[in-house]
């Protein structure tokens, strides 16, 4: 064996590296809160969420989604990818980094944001907190420690990957403050939307932010993962009175649809994935065209976005729509005059808040404007192993489908 | 006497995949091989009782699934079954494995760095991107960029589309890919060492380069654009060995009428008034055919095969100048026991799949300038496969064959030949480095088969042993392939047509230049293809 074996490399990476070898074996990790989910999941239906184990129904899809829209409804986000980032610079870096201008995002607030490559598409969106002056946490979908590393040269900035470490639960609907109250959550009746508090938990500062995937009154609440099983018991003890209920993926995903909002790779490929070069999206093409400010200085993507908007703009546009019909319309193809396809839907459902067909649609700039008239969505309904085609009339509608008071009022209520 | 329609010299791969198509296009196809056995470097044998060898390649992917369809290999017992990601093991006790599952490749890679495993992805896209663009020209002929013929312009045109539907940065891309070596081309994504040595074998697998000689980066499109099932980049065993795939192509043909004559070593092929006219064996017997298909590599059949004054001067030389230099060997070595990898848990399914010990580029670049100075590697790069680990027919059970496949190892040693001494020394320098990572595995050892540069091109008649025919380097690819004007599997003398991995697209158990070969010689005698499956598309 070679004399240099163990030359450069020191004992200690080594162990670190060694202990992780088992790795393999445990393919869907759990999440800090695993054995609580676990417990409450009846139905054992799982899906792999960014390599977690995660649940996509824990016992009742519909009434997990009623869970949300009548009482509080807990929802795992540990898999969440989390990464802090943290330096004198770290304002500047972000800035440099996303959309929006964060020199704006005063500490103790949250945005929503994205951010692109050189060529203007779009790497992923995510929650931006500014935890205080110098000290972010960048949440989001997909991965990019690379991009983040080497966006950051030059600035003054540290960049760490941390989803592992931080335990994260979403805790919505309009009992959820009421659910905070009894566990003694001093303060958090003051959060306005995208306010960030925090509160004492076992002897730490748990981090929670007036912020959710579901346009629903609640909260996100960020915990190391050491003390992630005494927060979730302390929370349902806390919640046994206001309807406290864990809830599953499909649920939220109705949630998220009634809201509007988009989830990378699903509604919109990102960059960094796109194996076919024409299918990758600036911002303007899947509506966050909003995000985009102009005021501030050079980040990165600008020169390309401003290029596209000279040139017209985005080939196109996602929207919402609005279904004649009650079936839902999920990946079916949205055509102009019954037979030009001008379109996708990517995700869809009848909406039970709304009491509306909805879905998010990615059309032809043409027509993705509002007012266009003449749009149709073919839907294939398997019904005991016959398809029933139909052409349903659609139209472009404002996204969220829903506006629900409670999201907003502050303080909030108490159901 | 008989005079055949077609002779193929070689009843390697792609002799037998061009004399399927042949035959089942209605002519009547003669294939004759030195051997005693067919299948080339595609071949199982059994050297020692209760054990099949994969003597020469060992693993199977790019061989292309239409033609499996096409010559219905499956029914004469063709399967090929994926295996599992491998490892890297490093010199420090650990190793770095390769999984299948997408999270647990991430996982793996986050041990030795967080980045690396965060810039797989874009790395994997990327690399899916210039695959895709590529995957569909192996099943296509070579255009000829200087010729008028509509089919030509057609197909450069093709070509041009094809490029011209990539998106700027990716265009950028396959200019480097084709220029780059994999070394400089890795370090665009990583910074692990182990990390950039596991993803440089395939740069450099079967090519006389270095990871730091340009050139390497398409080398590692090469191995990536194979498929197993739709799975592309995935490889996989062929049951029974690499002879399952030429056994299955031998049936198939006999199946349809075709004949094959073992034993029959061509010394010549006829050439008159420029025209092929069958072969001449090495017994002095002469066979006639209209025409002759020759699977040997370029320079086997033009410098040893025609004769020389029938060949133009310029067509010549570049035969003479196509680069195809030995660059490896192979230990095939039956074990009377699974070896033990203490690196590894006992429950890894590294051991399923392919092993490594070269846990730095730079390691692989010092085992090249040893095969520079004309010695093989003091500290070889070695390929290790257990197919026996998942196929049950190569050895009995419990006990295993191992295929190490070793680079790099030159042509001449110093320039003297090689002696017997020389392949037993360079098989301890081989062993002995397995025994570093598998204690007691010499003692396992029941048999074992060692193959130079000079036992390959003795046997199988490769050129130094090249195993893919000629170096995969863009100067020697596409139109270029063996040589300028000659990239259609025709040659300067009529009826006279190279049907192996010399010609477009290259090396490996692909089938591709022996179908491509077929579809040509059936257009010049203006017969029907419609037998022959186009490229499955890549959606």
């Amino acid at each position: 064996m070679n004399a240099d074996m163990t030359v450069g490399t020191k004992p200690t990476e080594i162990a670190h590296r060694l202990a992780l070898q088992p790795h393999f074996r445990t393919l869907r990790l759990g999440t800090p809160f695993q054995p609580r989910v676990e417990a409450l999941s009846s139905r054992q239906e799982w899906y792999d969420w960014a390599g977690y184990k995660a649940p996509s129904v824990l016992w009742d899809e519909e009434l997990e989604y009623f869970a949300i829209r009548s009482q509080a409804a807990v929802f795992d986000i540990s898999p969440m990818v989390k990464y802090r980032i943290e330096g004198p610079d770290a304002e500047g870096f972000l800035d440099r980094l996303t959309l929006r201008d964060v020199t704006k995002l005063r500490p103790g607030r949250v945005h929503y944001t994205a951010w692109c490559d050189d060529d203007g598409h779009v790497l992923d969106d995510g929650t931006l907190f500014r935890l205080s002056d110098t000290r972010f946490r960048l949440c989001c979908q997909e991965r990019h420690l690379p991009w983040l590393l080497d966006s950051a040269i030059g600035f003054g900035v540290e960049i760490e990957e941390e989803t592992e470490e931080i335990a994260a639960l979403a805790l919505q609907g309009p009992t959820s403050w009421s659910v905070l109250e009894a566990a003694g959550c001093p303060g958090t009746e003051r959060l306005k939307p995208f306010d960030i508090g925090t509160f004492a938990h076992e002897g730490e500062e748990v981090t929670i932010s007036r912020t959710g995937f579901t346009g629903d009154l609640g909260y996100e609440i960020f915990v190391n993962a050491g003390h992630a099983l005494s927060l979730w018991d302390r929370l349902f003890e806390a919640g046994k009175l206001f309807g406290i209920r864990a809830i599953g993926y499909a649920a939220l995903n109705r949630a998220r649809i009634e809201a509007g909002f988009i989830v990378a790779n699903a509604d919109f490929v990102t960059a960094e994935h796109a194996l076919r070069s024409d299918r990758v999206r600036m911002p303007d093409a899947i509506g966050l065209g909003f995000m985009v400010d102009l005021k501030k200085g050079y980040f990165n993507g600008r020169r390309a976005i401003e290029k596209s908007r000279a040139n017209g703009g985005p080939a196109q546009l996602l929207v919402g729509l609005e279904i004649e019909g009650n079936v839902p319309a999920e990946h079916a193809i949205v055509y102009h005059n019954a037979k030009r396809e001008v379109g996708l839907v990517s995700a869809a459902i009848w909406s039970p808040t709304a009491k509306r067909n909805i879905a998010i649609a990615s059309l032809d700039r043409r027509y993705g404007r509002p007012g266009t008239a003449d749009l149709w969505v073919e839907i294939y309904a398997m019904r005991e192993l016959q398809y029933i085609k139909m052409m349903k009339r659609a139209k472009i509608v404002p996204r969220p489908f829903i506006k629900l008071p409670r999201r907003i009022a502050t303080p909030p209520g108490r159901f | 006497m008989k005079t055949w329609d077609a002779i193929v010299v070689g009843a390697g791969h792609n002799g037998l995949v061009n004399a399927c198509y042949l035959q089942r296009a209605g002519l009547d196809v003669l294939v004759v091989e030195k051997n005693k056995w067919i299948g080339g470097a595609a071949v199982s044998r059994s050297l020692t009782p209760g054990f099949l060898y994969s003597n020469c390649s060992y693993v199977c992917s790019l061989f292309r699934p239409e033609i499996m369809r096409d010559l219905d290999l499956p029914r004469f017992g063709l399967q090929v079954i994926s295996y599992e990601g491998g490892a890297v093991f490093t010199r420090d006790g650990d190793y770095l494995a390769n999984y299948r599952d997408h999270h647990a490749h991430r996982r793996e890679f986050a041990r030795f760095s967080k980045k690396d495993a965060e810039a797989y992805d874009r790395y994997a896209r990327d690399v899916t991107r210039q695959c895709r663009f590529i995957q569909p020209l192996l099943m296509r002929t070579a255009p000829d960029p200087t010729s008028l013929k509509p089919r030509d312009i057609g197909e450069l045109v093709y070509l041009a589309r094809k490029f011209a539907g990539l998106g700027a940065r990716e265009m950028a891309d396959t200019m480097r890919f084709w220029t780059m070596s994999i070394s400089d081309f890795l370090d665009e994504y990583f910074e692990t060492d182990v990390i950039k040595a596991n993803l440089s074998l395939s740069g450099i697998i079967g090519t006389a380069l270095g990871p730091m000689s340009p050139g390497t980066a398409y080398v590692l499109l090469h191995h990536y654009m194979g498929e197993v099932d739709g799975s592309v980049g995935a490889w996989g065993y062929a049951r029974g060995g690499m002879g399952a795939v030429t056994q299955a192509l031998a049936d198939s043909f006999r199946a349809s009428g075709g004949t094959i004559r073992t034993q029959a070593e061509v010394e010549e092929i006829l050439v008159k008034k420029g025209q092929a006219a069958g072969v001449v064996l090495s017994d002095g017997e002469e066979i006639h055919g209209r025409m002759v298909i020759s699977n040997a590599d370029v320079k086997r059949t033009f410098l040893k095969l025609v004769d020389e004054r029938e060949l133009p001067e310029i067509f010549l030389r570049r035969v003479r100048n196509f680069r195809m230099r030995g660059s490896s060997g192979k230990l095939n070595i039956a074990l009377d026991s699974m070896p033990e990898f203490p690196a590894l848990p006992p429950d890894s399914p590294c051991v399923r799949a392919d092993l490594h010990f070269t846990d730095t580029v730079e390691r692989m670049e010092r085992a090249y300038d040893d095969w520079k100075a004309g010695r093989w590697s003091a500290d070889p790069f070695l390929d290790v496969v257990i197919p026996t680990t998942l196929d049950p027919t190569m050895a009995p059970p419990g006990k295993h064959f191992m295929s190490v496949f070793v680079q790099y190892c030159p042509p001449k040693v110093e320039g003297r030949e090689w002696t017997d001494a020389d392949r037993d020394a360079f098989a301890e320098t081989v062993i002995s480095q397995i025994v570093d990572y598998s204690p007691g595995f010499r003692d396992r050892i029941v048999h074992m088969e060692v193959r130079t540069p000079r036992e390959l091109e003795a046997e199988v008649g490769l050129t130094e042993g090249n195993i893919f025919q000629g170096e995969l380097t863009f100067d020697q690819l596409l139109f270029n392939r063996p040589v300028p004007g000659y990239a259609q599997y025709r040659s300067p003398i009529g009826g006279l047509y190279i049907c192996g991995s010399s010609t477009h697209p290259g090396g490996g158990v692909m089938g591709a230049p022996g179908r491509n070969a077929a579809l040509e010689i059936l257009r010049d005698l203006k017969r029907g293809t419609s037998h022959m499956s186009p490229a499955h598309d890549v959606i």
